[in-house]
């Protein structure tokens, strides 16, 4: 039992990892497609979007590795959250239909660029909101009934998973103005600083936020936040993203490039943690432990083997193809 | 635990309606992607721009596909557990590791190196180019080994122990699992298919712009290895699916006798039932055409053998004839055309003829789209066939899914519809404006960009030819 907890857990690990991956990768990827509405036709939405063109698809890939990898490791949780989170969920998968077509449909009809620029800021936008509801609806709890999904389906949809929703929309945007101003230089670089300027502080009032209301939702997180000792590691979380927020503040005044972007995706690994504080032991808060849900050992052993290998590969490849594209992106693609 | 009929039925129409277009892309990018892995390698090998020009025509044709391949496909991965939740808790234990491997060993592959491959020629050099083409290639593969598997396991499900949660689990060897009995002819004939589809694609843009065009030399090659690979593949193909179908006939004989409209049991010698109208209420073929014992000469190999019908399958077990019935006919139809087309390329090649016969342009032009109707008609066959069951003869369709309302589902597949019609429905006008432009001298990249400020990439760029071909 001892083993099947480790393995359990490890499991647990590694779909976190994956999720994170796909939050700050296609995080940036998605904010930039959110504020590519306010960027000016022509040369500034053109090196906006060609800096991540050959990244995005990577980058996706990781949400389909979140879906798969919960329904093979935690087959149950995979079967009460997908239906428990139905409407959110299939108007995710939408915006990421009209987004992802756009990087290509985008450039083959000039005549209708407006069109999918505009399928490209909206199918972010929703993705992204829809992704921010989807947390939220998860931390705020779901109702099953034996081995099923047994709540209504709208109810996703309360104050609290708005402003998560809202949340995540916002902290995207900061990475990819984050991205924009490691990535481009010229007009397109100070268009993002200046955006830096507003995202920053709102992300920080909206992790604030989220932070405070969470600990109101249920009996669980607040005693998991602050009974002693647990407090005392607990309070580490947000001393430490002060120290970043400074640092951040800072990177920004002196004009640092890459540090803002770096900095940022320590705040979303911590704002990370912290979300794990808040579920541990549990998938679907209240009700679905990584115990109860979790797919025999032999599965999820077979599947160990491979990630291991694999897992590392892929970072290195990933790694390999960032890369070939790295320094500045002009508006004609990579030079 | 589910007992809404209607919201069954939605689901079933949600998930074939999503997959039917999904399965359109991957369909045309297996082939396409080794089709440009084979023109690179031509053009590392001769060095003749030719190659060059054909594969950067081709790639950017393969980027839209792709986009919309991978687009259509993220929303697969999630169906399972939004509309099947049931069926997800209970196979996910089996079906779920070998979809994960798919994750981590083809789309991580392809993703990595796609962008490489689209936007990385001047950026890598040749060698390395040509292995990330190498390896989306690679990738497009892998992807269907794992995807088939999945599929065939759900049709001839092997390896596995029912828990006290009623959950499918591995019962030992996941080789019996992975290898299980329909998966090797099911993954030939599908990655067959695949390359089929794309070489009736890639022949019937050869064979328009032949026909405007009758010198172009680069029209000229693409039309000549098309008509090749039709000539050598369409015959393997039938020779696999006949393979399949025995398999089929072993491990599902129910839906071999969809696919022969068989009602009745034959005790000596089944009539193969070239056309009918199938009748599922009355569970009777009305105005058949027969050739008698014939089906019992292909199934058995012996014309007096005896066929069971579908009278000898428990009512309640039984597939809907009519729809297996005819799309195992519309894409038998096809396949017999496209050895039709290669036969004849055969001919005209052999009388020094493939460029001047006009008639085979135009039946090369035709059969175009023939791969994915035939490719779209042999997956309904088989998933239909496999009905009323997911995983088949243990978990009944109509035990599978989520306990959903019949308005959530509806709503959703009403979303499904409008966007995929809209979204794809534009994508394939870009793709047939793209094929629509023939490959020039000096092909450009995939311009992700405009090749001038002014925003045009289409003619008057391309013929400034201001872009090096990379052969330098």
């Amino acid at each position: 039992m001892a083993e099947n907890l480790a393995l359990t857990n490890a499991w647990g690990a590694i779909l976190a990892f994956a999720v994170f991956m796909y939050v700050v990768m296609d995080g940036f990827d998605l904010g930039i497609g959110v504020l590519f509405s306010r960027l000016p036709v022509g040369r500034e939405r053109d090196t906006a979007m060609n800096s991540i063109a050959p990244v995005w698809d990577g980058n996706e890939t990781w949400l389909v590795l979140g879906g798969g990898g919960l329904l093979a490791a935690f087959p149950l949780a995979y079967s009460v959250i997908m239906s428990a989170l139905y409407a959110p969920l299939i108007a995710m998968l939408l915006g990421l239909v009209f987004r992802g077509v756009a990087f290509e449909f985008r450039w083959r009809d000039s005549g209708h660029r407006a069109f999918w620029d505009l399928a490209f800021t909206g199918g972010s936008l929703v993705a992204a909101l829809m992704q921010g509801i989807m947390l939220g609806a998860l931390l705020q709890g779901v109702r099953v009934a034996g081995r099923a999904y047994a709540g209504g389906w709208w109810d996703w949809l309360t104050p609290f998973s708005l402003l998560t929703g809202a949340s995540v929309v916002i902290g995207y945007c900061l990475l990819g103005a984050c991205w924009l101003n490691w990535k481009t230089d010229g007009e397109t670089q100070a268009h993002a600083r200046r955006m830096l300027r507003w995202l920053a502080p709102l992300t920080l009032a909206a992790l604030v936020a989220v932070s405070a209301a969470t600990p109101f939702l249920g009996g669980e997180y607040f005693e998991r936040w602050f009974s002693m000792p647990r407090v005392l590691f607990t309070a580490q979380v947000p001393l430490l993203i002060g120290i970043l927020t400074w640092r951040f503040i800072r990177s920004l005044r002196r004009n640092y490039e890459l540090a803002p972007f770096v900095l940022t995706l320590a705040v979303f690994g911590l704002s990370f943690v912290g979300l794990g504080i808040s579920f541990y032991p549990y998938l679907v808060p209240n009700s679905i432990t990584l115990q109860m849900a979790a797919a025999p050992s032999s599965s999820q052993v077979f599947m160990l083997v491979g990630a291991a290998v694999l897992v590392p590969l892929i970072l290195a490849y990933t790694a390999w193809s960032y890369w070939v594209f790295r320094g500045k992106v002009a508006h004609e693609g990579y030079h | 635990m589910f007992h809404d009929a209607d919201a069954l039925l939605l689901a079933r129409f949600q998930f074939g309606f999503t997959i039917s277009f999904h399965f359109i892309f991957p369909a045309f990018t297996i082939g396409l992607a080794s089709f440009l892995a084979v023109l690179e390698a031509l053009w590392l090998r001769t060095g003749r721009a030719l190659y060059l020009d054909l594969y950067k025509y081709w790639l950017k044709i393969f980027a839209v596909v792709f986009a919309m391949g991978v687009v259509s496909g993220i929303v697969m991965s999630y169906q399972f557990g939004s509309n099947w939740a049931v069926f997800s808790d209970r196979a996910g234990p089996v079906i779920g590791p070998l979809m994960a491997y798919e994750v981590l060993t083809a789309f991580f592959l392809e993703a990595g190196f796609l962008g490489v491959m689209l936007f990385g020629m001047r950026k890598v050099g040749k060698e390395l180019h040509f292995f990330a083409t190498l390896m989306v290639a690679v990738g497009t593969f892998i992807s269907a080994f794992w995807i088939l598997s999945v599929n065939s396991w759900m049709q001839t499900p092997a390896g596995y122990a029912i828990n006290e949660q009623r959950q499918f689990v591995p019962a030992g060897s996941w080789a019996a699992i992975i290898f299980n009995p329909s998966f090797p002819f099911r993954l030939a004939h599908t990655v067959i298919a695949a390359y089929l589809t794309t070489a009736l694609a890639v022949g019937a843009v050869g064979a328009w712009h032949l026909l405007r065009n009758p010198a172009h030399e680069h029209a000229r090659k693409m039309f000549s290895m098309a008509m090749w690979m039709a000539a050598l593949v369409a015959p393997v193909q039938i020779f696999v699916g006949d393979a399949h179908g025995l398999n089929t006939l072993a491990h599902q004989p129910a839906k071999v006798m969809a696919m022969e409209g068989h009602y009745q049991s034959h005790p000596d010698g089944a009539p193969l039932i070239l056309f009918g109208i199938p009748d599922d209420e009355q569970q009777r073929m009305h105005h058949s055409v027969e050739i008698p014992r014939l089906s019992s000469l292909i199934l058995k190999h012996d014309l007096d053998a005896p066929l069971a019908g579908l009278d000898s399958v428990p009512p309640e077990n039984r597939p809907p004839v009519k729809v297996v019935f005819w799309s195992f006919r519309v894409m038998v139809g096809l396949g017999l055309l496209m050895f039709t087309l290669g036969a004849c390329s055969l001919l005209a090649r052999a009388a020094g003829k493939l460029y001047e016969w006009r008639w085979l342009k135009h039946f090369a032009v035709m059969m175009g789209p023939a791969g994915f109707i035939a490719v779209i008609a042999g997956w309904i066959t088989t998933e239909v066939g496999r009905q009323p069951f997911t995983v088949y003869g243990l978990m009944r369709t109509a035990e599978s899914a989520s306990p959903l309302a019949a308005p959530a589902v509806g709503a959703s597949l009403v979303a499904f519809v409008i966007v995929y019609f809209a979204v794809f429905g534009m994508g394939s006008w870009y793709l047939l404006r793209l094929m629509s432009r023939a490959p020039q001298p000096h092909e450009p990249e995939p311009a992700n960009a405009p090749a001038h400020a002014a925003g045009i990439t289409s003619a008057p760029a391309i013929q400034g030819g201001a872009r090096e071909t990379g052969d330098g």
